[in-house]
């Protein structure tokens, strides 16, 4: 029992991108503040559409983190590259297809 | 000991029936909690707080006539109601899956929401929350005004079509205006309730109807803005709530771009644009006063700006905070509050000396609505 606790708690952190904790927070804080303004603070959707881990179950996590970082052209969907680093839109795009699991 | 005693019988007691006058009060969103603070605007203090009011995020409400009740439109799709006397939530229901906000008709009898998900209009008994009509829409409704005559109007954010709907009679008649453009992110009314701006964000422009004279063609303006430079991409939908009507002009959001746009609000002829230090997100005028204040999208939502309409020059630049959301003036424009999110505070500036005056504690506020709001069309 205390052995699968202990898994259950290691596990989150090896699934996400190598950042720093207090840098884990501010990414999480964009997460609901910034990405929530147009996906929900809950991140059921809003103008964009859903990004709870559910609404993005089967997506690879590296095709989100380029979605993120280059945005949809023609869409609302804005690039974030001005404003976030490769790892943290890959850390971001972990983050959002585990979260819920958590 | 004795303090911890009082605070505990304080909480145990039930509040008293209090017959406070509501005039100078207001509501505070506080986005993450889902709650409200209530404040009161000539103590500059918060009251208290009002729970259990679901997802806030983008939450905007609207007042009831004799300024006691508040209808708070929820991200969840959550309507409540909040009485401002008994200062609790009286009435909820979840008339959809997602909504962005809503309107009172100018009578005061119906409340209408618009709703992303499932998209459309659904207008209810203000006294009890009822549903009264159902208006589907083919996809997300943006932009919803009251309009005279227990009317509202409202556009489609995927099909660019507005809509004006009467619910004056036993049956709603709905009327179709055209399409304004590609993806209309927001609609503002003018206060003499003459002119329905849509902005677009698709394309270029924004789409001017006069209600005034629905015969008149609409007229599209701001078309070829910027054509040439290259756009920025957008962090944070501008509002047009807050858009502002000042001097004969509007002053309207560039979207993409750091300037504040001024319009002929007759002619609709470019006036000229003012760069700022962001993208704007509102741009409010202060009541009784040829100025203007804005607020930025992030990352830059630390500042706010004060422009002079007259010749459209910045004259003064305060950082009151970190992720400035939403400033509300007193009505007669003495003082504004605005929230910052990140510093969990609203303050209090004096419009004349820009000087803060206040400050108080909130959980990441945004909108700040002050209950004045009831006698204005539009809001
Ligand atoms: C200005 C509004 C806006 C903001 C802010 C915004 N998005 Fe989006 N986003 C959209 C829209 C609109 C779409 C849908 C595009 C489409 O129609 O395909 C979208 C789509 C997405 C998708 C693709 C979803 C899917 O199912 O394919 C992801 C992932 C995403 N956004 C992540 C984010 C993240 C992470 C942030 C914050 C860093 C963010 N978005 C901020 C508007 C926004």
């Amino acid at each position: 029992m205390p052995k699968l606790a202990l898994f259950l708690a290691i596990l989150p952190g090896m699934a996400l991108a190598e950042i720093a904790p207090e840098q884990a927070a501010r990414l999480e804080h964009i997460v609901t503040q910034d990405c929530g303004s147009c996906h929900g603070l809950t991140l059921r959707g809003g103008l964009g559409r859903p990004l709870t881990t559910e609404a993005l179950a089967g997506a690879d996590p590296a095709t989100l983190a380029t979605i993120i970082l280059d945005g949809v052209p023609g869409t609302a969907m804005p690039p974030w590259r001005p404003l976030l680093t490769e790892e943290e839109a890959r850390w971001i795009a972990d983050y959002l297809t585990t979260k819920d699991q958590r | 000991m004795k303090r911890a005693l009082a605070l505990a019988l304080l909480t145990l007691l039930p509040l008293p029936a209090l017959a406070q006058a509501t005039g100078d009060l207001g509501l505070v969103v506080e986005r993450a909690s889902g709650s409200l603070l209530l404040v009161d605007r000539s103590d500059r203090a918060a009251l208290t707080r009002i729970e259990g009011l679901g997802d806030l995020s983008h939450a905007s409400l609207t007042y009831s006539p004799d300024e006691r009740f508040a209808y708070v439109f929820g991200r969840d799709g959550g309507l409540s109601k909040v009485d401002l006397i008994d200062r609790k939530v009286v009435a909820r229901t979840m008339q959809a899956g997602n909504s962005i906000g809503g309107a009172i008709s100018d009578d005061g009898r119906l409340v209408a929401v618009s709703n992303y998900e499932p998209g459309g209009v659904k207008v209810f008994d203000a006294g009890t929350l009822a549903p009264v009509a159902d208006i589907p829409a083919e996809g997300k409704t943006i932009g919803l005004v009251d309009l005279p005559g227990r009317r509202f109007a409202w556009a489609v954010w995927d099909t660019g079509e507005v809509f004006t709907g009467d619910f004056s009679g036993a049956a709603p008649v709905v009327t179709s205006l055209g399409i304004a453009g590609v993806n209309p992110f927001d609609a503002v009314l003018t206060a003499d309730a003459h002119t329905y701006l849509v902005g677009l964000f698709g394309e270029k422009g924004v789409m001017s109807y006069d209600l005034w004279s629905p015969e008149t063609p609409p007229q599209k303006f701001l078309t070829d803005y910027g054509k040439t430079g290259e756009d920025m991409p957008v962090y944070k939908m501008p509002h047009l709530q807050g858009w502002a009507f000042t001097e004969g002009q509007f002053a309207l959001p560039a979207v993409g771009r750091h300037e504040v746009l001024w319009v002929d609000s007759e002619t609709h002829a470019d006036r000229g644009a003012t760069p700022v230090h962001g993208q704007p997100v509102f741009i409010i005028a202060q009541p009784a006063s040829p100025y203007v204040w804005v607020n930025f999208a992030t990352p830059l939502n630390d500042t706010v700006q004060v422009i002079d309409s007259r010749d459209h020059k910045v004259v003064a630049t305060l950082t009151p905070g970190k992720a400035v959301l939403h400033m509300e003036f007193a009505p007669r424009g003495a003082e504004v509050w605005i929230s910052a999110r990140d510093d969990d505070r609203v303050l209090v500036y004096d419009t004349r000396t820009r000087e803060k005056l206040a400050e108080i504690a909130a959980k990441a506020p945004s909108g700040i609505f002050f209950t004045a709001r009831a006698h204005r069309p539009g809001l």
